[in-house]
């Protein structure tokens, strides 16, 4: 369960986030909608401890994670996968050595196992062929497929999805979806996906919260958050120019 | 006349605080090497970088360094008639100052501003929050394998600086300009005392901790985009080479 209570922060004097409150529950898809430049991936690093709040609590099973010490954080870190918005892989290294990179520092399985592991990993996110490529010879929707690999392949309890779909085609993008809630059935990992995919991220979701202007508007179940009356989260369902999210 | 005290104070704080980041910085990296030994394959690969390719660099720089200061001593020695001390003159000057020195500088240029470049890529492109995110400690793959390195290869390079420059001061001296060979080895051998050889492989130490050091520093906190790292890889490459004739100064009036 992560906990963020009263978080706020701000960037040389821009506020991001300012006193959000949101609770995700255990074991289930929680997603995270709003505009673009809303701090969504701020609230997500928040979460695993890569920013801290300036002010406030993030608590993840219990402990407050806003401050503590770089080896306490990597404890609760080993619960943790995350997909990065830029998939974030390693350009140095082969597609095969990203993914197989975790489980060869964090586990003693021999590199057949691990072989095996890996290539299983790149199947189910439909990459097959690919294992020497570095990197920069994939494109952005590949190389987002690479990081959900690697981030789904340790199995951890709680997974972040930082756009895990953004800027691919129709058919991988419900092929992902469908291999998080897939993976999310078989393994019951709890799961932060932020997404701009509406009205898809319904399907998969068991709650979905919508931020805007550094608050968390309104939270609940996607059926509950497409009948809402909120103007803000009616003007972002239906992408509608005109309503109080200014696009400029 | 309070603005200016408090610009100069802000100033003073900043600068402060930047120190106070950058001393933790290397203590923690330090602190890696010893409490968790770095990787074999990570500092290999580092010992490769930053010497085993600085190797063509080192020569070259180091025969012409030795070339010119045996035609220069040659020049002043002569008005005294002393061109026997030659190859002391080299020898002293390579190992005491030029050695340690040139070959930090150029380390600097060829291997510093690579490692800043690389760790700056890395933080602007998310890699080193991937590596936080899997609870692996960064400091283990990117800062310590190369601080470790460094403080191994620059002493090495900076023996190799002296003996080839010791060589180019020979071939000028003693073959092109004729000073008795033996009075250039003799001199040499008689002049150099441990104590030089010693204060050599000090400041060549000290040097690789300060190249790591900053350029580490430096790549880890780069700012944004293409442009943050490249003006942390020149701030790198200015902020070693100024350290390492400032500190050059403070250890030669030490260890004289």
């Amino acid at each position: 369960m992560i906990k963020l209570e009263n978080v706020t922060k701000s960037f040389d004097g821009q506020v991001v986030l300012d006193r959000l409150n949101l609770h995700v529950p255990h074991g289930k898809i929680t997603a995270v909608i709003g505009p673009s430049g809303e701090g969504k991936s701020v609230l997500l690093k928040h979460m695993i401890g890569l920013l801290r709040p300036s002010s406030g609590q993030v608590i993840v099973d219990g402990e407050d994670i806003s401050r503590m010490g770089r080896s306490q954080l990597n404890r609760v870190r080993e619960k943790f996968g995350m997909l990065f918005q830029g998939a974030a892989l390693f350009d140095s290294m082969t597609v095969f050595e990203n993914v197989a990179f975790p489980m060869e520092e964090k586990t003693r399985l021999s590199r057949a196992e691990i072989g095996k592991r890996v290539h299983e990993a790149l199947e189910q996110v439909g990459l097959k062929g690919v294992d020497r490529k570095y990197p920069d010879e994939l494109s952005g929707g590949m190389k987002k497929r690479v990081g959900l690999a690697r981030a789904l392949l340790l199995n951890p309890r709680i997974i972040l999805f930082d756009e895990p779909t953004t800027g691919l085609d129709p058919i991988i993008c419900r092929a992902i979806h469908q291999l998080i809630k897939d993976s999310h059935a078989r393994f019951g990992f709890t799961a932060v996906v932020i997404s701009h995919e509406i009205p898809e991220i319904f399907d998969i979701s068991d709650r979905v919260a919508m931020l805007h202007r550094g608050k968390i508007l309104e939270v609940g179940t996607p059926e509950e958050i497409q009948r809402s009356e909120h103007p803000a989260v009616r003007q972002f369902i239906t992408g509608s120019i005109e309503g109080p999210i200014q696009f400029v | 006349m309070p603005v200016i005290a408090q610009k100069l104070g802000a100033l003073t704080l900043s600068l402060l605080r930047e120190m106070g980041r950058m001393l933790n910085f290397i203590l923690y990296a330090l602190y890696m090497i010893v409490r968790s030994p770095c990787k074999p394959f990570h500092t290999l690969k580092q010992l490769h970088f930053i010497g085993a390719k600085s190797f063509f660099v080192i020569f070259l720089t180091a025969s012409f360094t030795g070339m010119v200061l045996g035609l220069q001593g040659y020049y002043t020695l002569a008005k005294f008639g002393s061109e026997g001390l030659l190859g002391s003159a080299v020898a002293l000057s390579l190992i005491r100052e030029l050695g340690p020195v040139l070959s930090a500088l150029m380390v600097t240029g060829r291997a510093g501003s690579a490692i800043t470049a690389e760790i700056g890529i890395m933080r602007i492109s998310e890699q080193i929050d991937a590596l936080q995110t899997m609870a692996l400690e960064p400091f283990k793959y990117l800062v310590s394998p190369k601080v470790l390195a460094s403080l191994l290869v620059l002493p090495l390079l900076c023996a190799i600086f002296d003996v080839v420059g010791i060589y180019g001061g020979y071939l000028v001296g003693v073959k092109l300009l004729g000073v008795n060979p033996g009075a250039y080895y003799n001199e040499m051998v008689k002049s150099v005392e441990w104590k030089d050889i010693f204060s050599g492989i000090v400041k060549s130490l000290s040097f690789g901790l300060i190249i790591s050091w900053v350029c580490c520093y430096k790549g880890y906190h780069a700012g944004h985009g293409a442009e943050g790292v490249s003006r942390a890889t020149t701030a790198a490459v200015v902020m070693s080479s100024v350290l390492i004739l400032i500190w050059d100064y403070f250890l030669t009036s030490v260890l004289l």
